[in-house]
């Protein structure tokens, strides 16, 4: 199992040829209190760069961007009910959707967590 | 930050480091670095407002007076009648109501709060806060309309917190016990801790409260005796911003502007008997036809259907066609879902009428509601 992270602060999670997609604890903290999350339909077939879903705070609506490419083959069904667990567990129970990929290659463009820990430090 | 990309330097108020060091999150704001949030974060902030009492550095606004240099109230009242559709005239000392500048089209140019001192010998003087991203404007268009035998006085020594919230007016009461009886819109002027204060029972949340102005250099000792009341957290701009939209109220540059008159703003209220039947204020034309046969478009809240916040700029339709467009939008806690506010086409207008607004290409069902979200809770 490994984690990619994108420079939009959403994170994959793998294992095997399937995906967990959410938004990072830095997104969820820059974000603020999340009132509503909308997700993709399931089968959607995703483009890496293009949106997946959309997560609003009480401030403002932002995207969430498919990590790499594949089809949608699960979404976090309790979210539209209890958004506030993007903030609460962004890892955990405030996943988003899981993605089956259609290219492995494509987790390379992406930073392991150490990368992704730098890249933070680099734009605070 | 923005500030540094166009090269603008943000102007601070009195208590920017005071936000800092209470762990604020800073964002540029009409030009001011302002906190759009403490580590309790903008929903917290808000129902602790709404439930105990918040305090606002809102120092960025505009603070004057208009002195008539004859002594006489009417000389000042009746220069900026000529500037607001409000009554002026008629306020006694220490009374406030709310109005705006109008352009000749009775367009906004911005919207104000008028009070008349009540404080012993400034009786003749009349006191303004204006919106920050305006005051500029404000200044210039005041400098140039005023008469003769009127001047204007700029109180850029003074700073404004804003104290709101149901526990607001018992806390502060503990260090002045007469602003318990304070009635709603009007104001006094006493000492707190041995600070000179200008109080007013007023705010911006729909909440009872106060606006507290205080000099300059007083303003961070007042701010950490309030805070020092567990009664009393600060709260940022993010909140007082889903405040102000459940009490439905307008916010400058957003809800209304240069092409919005009162009228169509739903602000006839602010508009008293005396100047309604003799205008003599700009626009006043347009107004006066308004009143009477009635607006081509109104201000009117909208309650979209289900979770999804529907945000400024959001188009409305009805009857297969565009009838107007949100101008603020978000999450209401209070409310506990999404709250909005627009203008539709008045034949639209009325309260239960269902409409569809289009959200990120998909039609969200809504419909037209009577505003306040959130019941408001002033002290008449």
């Amino acid at each position: 199992m490994t984690t990619r992270y994108t420079k939009d602060h959403e994170y994959i999670r793998v294992e095997g040829d399937v995906g967990t997609v959410g938004i990072t604890d830095y997104a969820q903290n820059a974000l603020g209190d999340v009132v509503f999350v909308e997700l993709p339909d399931l089968g959607k077939k995703l483009t890496k760069g293009g949106e997946a879903a959309v997560v609003e705070s009480v401030k403002a609506a932002s995207e969430v961007y498919a990590p790499v490419s594949g089809e949608v083959v699960a979404v976090n069904d309790k979210l539209p009910d209890s958004p506030g667990a993007v903030n609460e567990d962004p890892a955990g129970q405030g996943w988003f959707l899981k993605i089956k990929l259609a290219n492995k290659s494509e987790l390379e463009g992406l930073m392991s967590e150490a990368e992704y820990a730098d890249y933070l430090k680099s734009i605070s | 930050m923005a500030s540094a990309e166009t090269g603008e330097t943000l102007l601070e108020t009195p208590l920017a480091a005071w936000h800092v060091a209470q762990g604020a999150k800073m964002v540029p704001f009409a030009g001011y670095n302002m906190p759009v949030q403490y580590p309790l974060g903008i929903m917290g902030e808000h129902n602790w407002t709404r439930e105990s009492a918040g305090l606002f550095d809102v120092s960025h606004m505009g603070q004057c007076f208009l002195i008539p240099e004859d002594g006489r109230y009417e000389t000042a009242a009746a220069a900026l009648e000529k500037l607001v559709p409000a009554d002026v005239l008629s306020l006694k000392p220490g009374q406030q109501r709310y109005s705006q500048f109008l352009n000749v089209e009775g367009g906004i140019l911005d919207d104000l709060m008028i009070t008349r001192l009540g404080f012993s010998g400034h009786e003749h003087w009349i006191y303004l806060v204006v919106n920050a991203g305006c005051k500029v404007e404000d200044y210039r268009h005041l400098a140039a309309q005023l008469p003769k035998g009127v001047t204007l006085k700029i109180a850029d020594n003074l700073a404004l917190l804003a104290l709101q919230g149901p526990k607001a007016v018992e806390a502060i009461a503990a260090h002045a016990p007469n602003l318990a009886e304070l009635k709603f819109m009007t104001s006094t002027d006493l000492e707190i801790a041995g600070l000179w204060c200008h109080v007013s029972r007023t705010g911006y949340t729909g909440e009872d409260g106060v606006e507290i102005s205080v000099k300059s250099e007083d303003v961070e000792k007042l701010a950490n005796l309030l805070t020092g009341d567990p009664r009393i957290k600060p709260i940022g701009l993010g909140a007082r911003d889903s405040l102000r939209l459940e009490a439905g109220l307008c916010l400058y540059g957003h809800d209304i502007d240069t092409t919005t008159s009162p009228v169509e703003a739903d602000l006839r209220w602010s508009i008293q008997k005396r100047r309604r039947e003799e205008g003599g204020f700009p626009g006043a034309e347009r107004i006066q036809r308004e009143l009477k046969e009635g607006p081509s478009r109104l201000r009117v809240g909208i309650q979209p259907e289900g979770r999804q916040p529907a945000r400024e700029g959001t188009e409305i339709f009805a009857a297969g066609r565009k009838v107007g467009v949100i101008t603020s939008g978000g999450f209401g806690p209070t409310a506990q879902g999404p709250v909005a506010m627009g203008y539709v086409e008045t034949t639209f207008a009325k309260p239960e009428t269902p409409v569809t607004l289009l959200v990120r290409g998909k039609e969200l069902p809504a419909r037209v509601v009577t505003m306040p979200f959130a019941p408001h809770r002033y002290f008449r």
